[in-house]
């Protein structure tokens, strides 16, 4: 029985977090469908990531979670697909939900890993703890959690189908997409590689040397609570419990204290280097790498020795 | 307008979070509970603004048992109408979508409302099954919410950037960061809200889709590595060879 995965992209490029959840979903064995919708290339590289077939519904040109809702079941019906997987994104979690309300399936909402037998773990209590869940419906939901498990590129290409169903009217119009960054950095939830800075940097003149280390790694800039509420950065770059909660490899974090509710947003990450003036920071407890010093003399030194890395490698 | 806001319980953000039963159970001792932030900052206090003015009325659903109460009364304290108890244990999202859409069912709200996810299961799921049971447009993700008529204009947070939307009631709208501003209830609030209504209802009969088989808590992390800042090239260099990430 083949499992399908819904694709999300952004103008016809599919999205990172929904090429992972192909390679989970063809982690899981069974063959993979993709759907997708829009104007799409090809197979928009989902069989390079082990979809066997993708549906594309091109007369859908925007995210409406109704509409959407209808194409997933659709083609759940006419593929035969038992389990349906979602990237845990913001457009998996505006339309999985409707899906597994649909089917009257069981939902296991930011999967982390595999399944291990008929159990899926999962972070519960904003990653302060994990759970392992079990699913009592035939019919399975999964959302995967962005950047928990990699992609996995197969050489393979798809087979491109276009959907011919009937989707109904789009609930929602949309007026307008105000893209968050103009200039193609890539979104923080995306990122691997995230620079971040807090109060510590006393200022929004002082952002300076932030962005050029954030350049130099060609990292995402990001920032904590208090700084976004002050108005020295925008609030799309607010990481925390009330913000956004990032995955990245690498958070380099400057200035910034380490309240729980910041932690709550960024200890998904795999590495965390902390540069902060204060030896007793809470933030040095969660840790992997520190620098107690000045952020106005390390900063500026750790962007040289990273160029300089570069230059030698 | 009549709008209907989900209010969940959850522990305070700073809890220590620990498991009883072999891990099979979250530990409440010494927890304290909040109402879950995004509902009561985000969803609780826009609703109530829009009651203030479009008119209308500010009502509150909770799926729990007795010990939902007091975070019941803080919604009322802060401003809601009344309020709405389900008496039942919230055993999975699914199971508790389907108590609040049978409840919004036979009662006909212009507009639901609720935090974009709960800081304990944090599945932001909940309010999408909602408006799939009561087959009408969801918004997820709102930052920004005005009304006019039977309209609703909104800003949500999608994939890659923020988009302006439109859409009529009855809707089901998720809000997050952006979409109010925190309200701490009055003292004329709390006394207010000790005798506004909180009406008891009995539960939908409905099976359980997922279970939670145990819970696990993350290995303790190694003390962290301090590098000189007089010699950043040495963070470098373990970024490189020893965690891998450059």
């Amino acid at each position: 029985m083949p499992t399908l995965v819904f694709a999300d992209n952004i103008g016809g490029k599919i999205t990172k977090s929904s090429l992972e959840a192909v390679s989970y979903a063809a982690s899981m064995g069974d063959e993979v469908v993709a759907v997708t919708y829009g104007n799409i290339d090809g197979d928009g590289g989902l069989g390079n990531y082990g979809a066997k077939k993708v549906i594309v519904a091109s007369g859908v040109t925007t995210q409406d979670s109704q509409q959407l809702t209808k194409l997933v079941v659709q083609a759940s019906t006419s593929v035969g697909a038992n389990t349906i997987v979602f990237s845990h994104d913001n457009t998996g979690k505006s339309i999985a939900p409707r899906v597994a309300a649909r089917l009257d399936a069981g939902l296991v909402a930011g999967a982390t890993a595999l399944p291990a037998g008929d159990e899926i773990k999962k972070n519960v209590f904003s990653g302060k703890a994990m759970a392992y869940v079990k699913v009592n419906t035939d019919k399975k939901v999964i959302s995967v959690l962005p950047n928990s498990v990699g992609l996995k590129a197969t050489g393979g290409s798809a087979e491109v189908e276009s959907f011919s169903g009937d989707l109904g009217n789009a609930g929602v119009k949309v007026i307008e997409f105000k893209p968050t960054s103009a200039d193609g950095a890539i979104p923080l939830p995306e990122a691997e590689l995230v620079v971040s800075a807090g109060r510590g940097m006393k200022g929004p003149e002082n952002w300076g040397i932030v962005e050029d280390l954030a350049n130099v790694l060609g990292a995402t800039t990001a920032c904590s609570r208090p700084v976004a509420d002050i108005g020295w950065r925008p609030h799309h770059e607010h990481v925390g419990q009330t913000g956004v909660a990032i995955r990245p490899n690498l958070y380099i974090a400057i200035g910034i204290s380490g309240a729980i509710q910041h932690l709550a947003g960024v200890n998904g990450s795999k590495v965390i280097v902390v540069i902060n003036t204060d030896p007793e920071a809470p933030f040095f407890k969660a840790a992997d790498y520190g620098i107690v010093g000045d952020a106005f003399e390390v900063v500026p030194k750790l962007t040289e020795a990273f160029k300089a890395f570069q230059a030698a490698h | 307008m009549k709008i209907l806001v989900c209010i969940s319980k959850a522990p305070d953000t700073t809890s220590r979070i620990a498991f009883t039963d072999n891990g099979t159970a979250f530990d409440e001792n010494g927890v304290q509970f909040i109402v879950n932030p995004y509902d009561e900052w985000y969803a609780l206090v826009r609703a109530l603004e829009l009651k203030e003015t479009q008119g209308g009325s500010v009502t509150t659903v909770t799926v729990g048992g007795v010990d939902c109460d007091p975070i019941i009364r803080k919604a009322l304290a802060i401003g809601s109408d009344d309020a709405v108890r389900i008496n039942t244990d919230p055993k999975d999202s699914l199971f508790v979508a389907k108590q609040i859409a049978a409840y919004a069912k036979d009662n006909a709200f212009d507009l639901v409302l609720l935090g974009k996810e709960t800081i304990d299961y944090n599945g932001a799921v909940v309010g999408g099954m909602v408006a799939e049971l009561l087959d009408v447009p969801f918004v997820s993700f709102a930052i920004k919410m005005e009304v006019n008529g039977s309209t609703a204009t909104l800003e949500r947070e999608v994939q890659g950037g923020v988009e302006v939307v439109e859409a009529n009631f009855p809707l089901v709208v998720s809000a997050a960061k952006g979409m109010a501003e925190q309200r701490i209830p009055n003292m004329r609030g709390i006394m207010a809200a000790r005798t506004k209504p909180l009406q008891i209802v009995e539960a939908q009969d409905v099976s359980t889709s997922t279970t939670i088989v145990r819970y696990e808590l993350p290995p303790a992390k190694a003390a962290v590595k301090l590098v000189s800042a007089d010699n950043v090239a040495e963070l470098v260099e373990l970024l490189h060879k020893e965690a891998k990430v450059i």
